[in-house]
């Protein structure tokens, strides 16, 4: 049927019907219902023929490549970066009163330490990254802190990484955690315990946080070889006073990874870290205020080894992670303690292993055990310096997560020597809140 | 002399790489490339793709990649991003011609207009399980034929030709299989997760409950005791999962409502017989026709 014919379809009804009303002669009657039937018929062809032709457009239109999905809308808040809060609090019951956050043996930085006694909230994280363009990453992670009924704000990784440097190299700059070391990268959410190790509590204030440049490159291998160098102001411990005109830290990085079948990966990696810290403050329980000045040399292997039946981490695995710190210090120390002044040449060896295992025995259920050990020998004449001592804890845990953004976890930790030397029981939450951040391996 | 070995390592390594996210975009995609691609797959048919590691292995393989294919709308959002981060390979970031979503090139279903956590594990741009519609496997194949040939100039005329062998044996089996499959239409099913949201559509089947009480979270005894009461009134006639996800449930309910547990295949290999990207949907038919005896 033509366009024309269409358009003289109403005359004719127009003239058909008045018609009609006229001839009453059956006959008539009949051909005019065939009539209308053959029009009705002609028109629902037409119909179900461009309604096949609207559908098939559709499809082709969301076919086509790049085009935004449907539901995609214009509006500003497209482009805002991706936001998660993270809530952490907790409770925790001590054998023996607060304030002891020694470790024997060690001159240590102001993070270490159980944390208050009871009700309280740890840090409170506030993430934001997006790709800035084509070229750049961005990352924003702020913490707040409540301490004696005041919040601190404190700026964590704050950094840029870019996206389009050729041949496998990635460089990073700005305040972020340093490559060295497996746990050193990883948020406190992100931990399988509620604290850090006791290595890292005594040779890395808990975490080596920095502000200058990382490079990094990953091999074109199938064996997964990542190397990396970092030259940071040499603020963050065991470095201090940012010595060599901002200069002061720098670390030498490398991992090696693979697997073995589908159900087990691995991955080992070793690093070297340089300070050279200009006025380090440790305080101890006390009162004494040492500071050093020298140079901190400190080796640390790490290994990690998950295994998840047929590589599927849902239902059950197992992760095994143990590291190795060993550093040495040599310089000058200074005590400032209520009795007077002294300075004296110091030299410190020391050392520092945890291994755990962490098994997720079904779906949203974890147990782990820790067990830490450190121990040092340090050369000075200063009066009243720990030498050398030695402290193991052994940490017992068990968290449930309802989904990968809650977690509620009980912990146990047994002093087994040293002068903390009592027990702690922790009852821990950490909650997730916006975008779902990756994690790393 | 590191520097010049890697040069030597990238010129000797001539080959086009494909890294596949999940199994079976790494199946449509030795489909269209044949032998001028090596093609990878990050992901097992055994391993559930929410929950994957961002293995060492992975940024080997992500390092090296040439076209990365991902179903994307969020499935690998714990993992890809940081292989992405850390693999330091600028030509499969997110917007390059080597940075192919799945879910930029079909039609997605299940977009949903209210986003809340307090739902399960929502997927802000969709559905992201869009294998299991054979239209989207071949809207996924020309899209692959297109950017290998934008990748590789040079291999062009051959991805152009094998992705258009491929459309015409891939359109002729969908023929079939519709035809074979034309009663299951206003068949009743239930499944494990929301992993089948495109085959319910294309084949007309009707998903009348889930054994996970919201996305993500997994059965309990007190959710599958509501489920039960509530499958009462209906008569569904199989109970349908992937092969990563456990048995336990289905079986449970299998037990007493009569209808099979089914594992479905979602990829070549999934299933014993499901040997190739053919053989799957031979396998999804004939299995739910067996079903609805």
């Amino acid at each position: 049927m033509t366009r024309a014919q269409a358009r003289s379809v109403p005359l004719l009804l127009a003239l058909c019907i008045p018609a009609a009303s006229f001839a009453v002669s059956d006959a008539d009657v009949e051909a005019l219902r065939r009539e209308l039937a053959a029009m009705r018929d002609t028109y629902e062809a037409r119909i179900g023929a461009l309604e096949a032709r609207v559908e098939a457009a559709e499809a082709s239109a969301a076919a086509r490549p790049g085009s935004p999905p449907a539901a995609a809308q214009a509006s500003s808040s497209a482009f805002n970066p991706a936001m998660s809060v993270i809530l952490q609090g907790r409770a925790a019951g001590f054998g023996r009163p607060e304030g002891h956050r020694d470790i024997p043996g060690f001159l240590i930085g102001g993070e270490t330490g159980v944390g208050p006694e009871g009700l309280s909230l740890s840090e409170t994280e506030i993430d934001f990254s997006a790709n800035v363009d084509d070229l750049f990453y961005g990352f924003a992670s702020i913490a707040l802190n409540q301490e004696n009924a005041e919040t601190e704000i404190e700026l964590e990784e704050v950094y840029l990484q870019t996206l389009a440097l050729p041949e496998g190299f990635t460089l990073k700059g700005g305040q972020f955690l340093s490559g060295i070391g497996y746990l050193n990268t990883k948020h406190s959410h992100a931990w399988d315990f509620v604290d850090t190790p006791l290595a890292y509590e005594a040779m890395l204030n808990t975490q080596l946080l920095d502000t200058g440049v990382q490079l990094n490159w990953v091999a074109p291998t199938d064996t997964y070889l990542q190397l990396g160098a970092e030259i940071l102001r040499g603020e963050g411990f065991p470095g201090g006073g940012g010595a060599h005109d901002g200069l002061g830290s720098g670390s030498l990085f490398g991992k090696l990874g693979g697997e073995v079948g589908d159900s087990h990966t691995w991955q080992a990696g070793l690093a070297w870290l340089r300070t050279r810290p200009r006025g380090r403050e440790s305080s101890d329980a006390l009162g004494n205020l040492y500071v050093f000045d020298g140079s901190s040399d400190m080796l640390i292997a790490d290994f990690v080894w998950k295994w998840a039946p047929d590589g599927n981490y849902r239902e059950r695995n197992v992760i095994l992670q143990a590291e190795y710190l060993h550093r040495w210090e040599d310089g000058s120390l200074e005590l400032i303690s209520p009795n007077g002044s002294f300075v004296e040449a110091y030299r410190g060896d020391q050392d520092g292993f945890y291994g755990q295992v962490v098994y997720q025995f079904m779906p949203r259920w974890r147990a782990g055990l820790r067990y830490d050990h450190v121990w040092s020998d340090n050369r000075s004449d200063l009066p009243g310096l720990p030498r050398g001592d030695a402290s193991q804890r052994a940490s017992l845990m068990v968290d449930f997560s309802h989904t990968e953004f809650s977690r509620l976890r009980l912990q146990w930790n047994h002093d087994m020597g040293g002068i903390r030397g009592d027990d702690a029981v922790f009852l821990q939450y950490i909650m997730s809140l916006g975008s779902h951040g990756a994690h790393t391996f | 002399m590191v520097l010049g070995l890697v040069l030597v390592a990238a010129t000797a390594d001539a080959e086009l790489r494909v890294l596949a996210c999940e199994p079976v975009w790494a199946a449509v995609a030795k489909e269209i490339g044949g032998e001028r691609v090596h093609v990878e797959s990050a992901t097992t048919p055994q391993q559930d793709p929410h929950y994957i590691q961002a293995r060492p292995s992975l940024l080997a393989k992500t390092r090296r990649a040439d076209l990365l294919v991902c179903s994307g709308a969020g499935l690998e959002v714990g993992w890809l991003p940081v292989l992405l981060r850390q693999a330091g390979n600028a030509g499969v970031q997110p917007g390059q011609p080597g940075f192919l979503e799945v879910a930029k090139v079909v039609p997605m279903l299940e977009v949903p207009t209210r986003i809340d956590r307090s739902l399960g594990d929502i997927h802000p741009d969709g559905n992201p399980h869009t294998e299991t519609d054979p239209r989207n496997i071949a809207r996924v194949a020309a899209e692959i034929a297109t950017r290998l040939a934008a990748i590789d100039p040079a291999g062009a005329d051959v991805y152009r030709k094998r992705a258009a062998d491929f459309d015409g044996r891939w359109r002729r089996a969908i023929a079939v299989w519709e035809e074979h499959a034309a009663p299951l239409r206003g068949v009743e099913i239930v499944t494990h997760h929301v992993s089948w949201a495109y085959l319910v559509q294309w084949l007309g089947l009707v998903d009348v409950a889930h054994l996970e009480p919201k996305p993500g979270i997994p059965p309990s005894a007190g959710s599958l005791a509501t489920l039960l009461e509530e499958l009462k009134q209906r008569r569904p006639k199989a109970i349908v999962r992937l092969a990563y996800e456990p048995e336990r449930a289905s079986v449970w309910l299998s037990g007493r409502i009569g209808a099979p547990a089914l594992v479905l295949p979602h990829a070549p290999g999934s299933t014993e017989r499901a040997k190739d990207l053919f053989g799957v949907f031979d396998e999804i038919v004939r299995l739910l026709l067996e079903a609805n005896l």
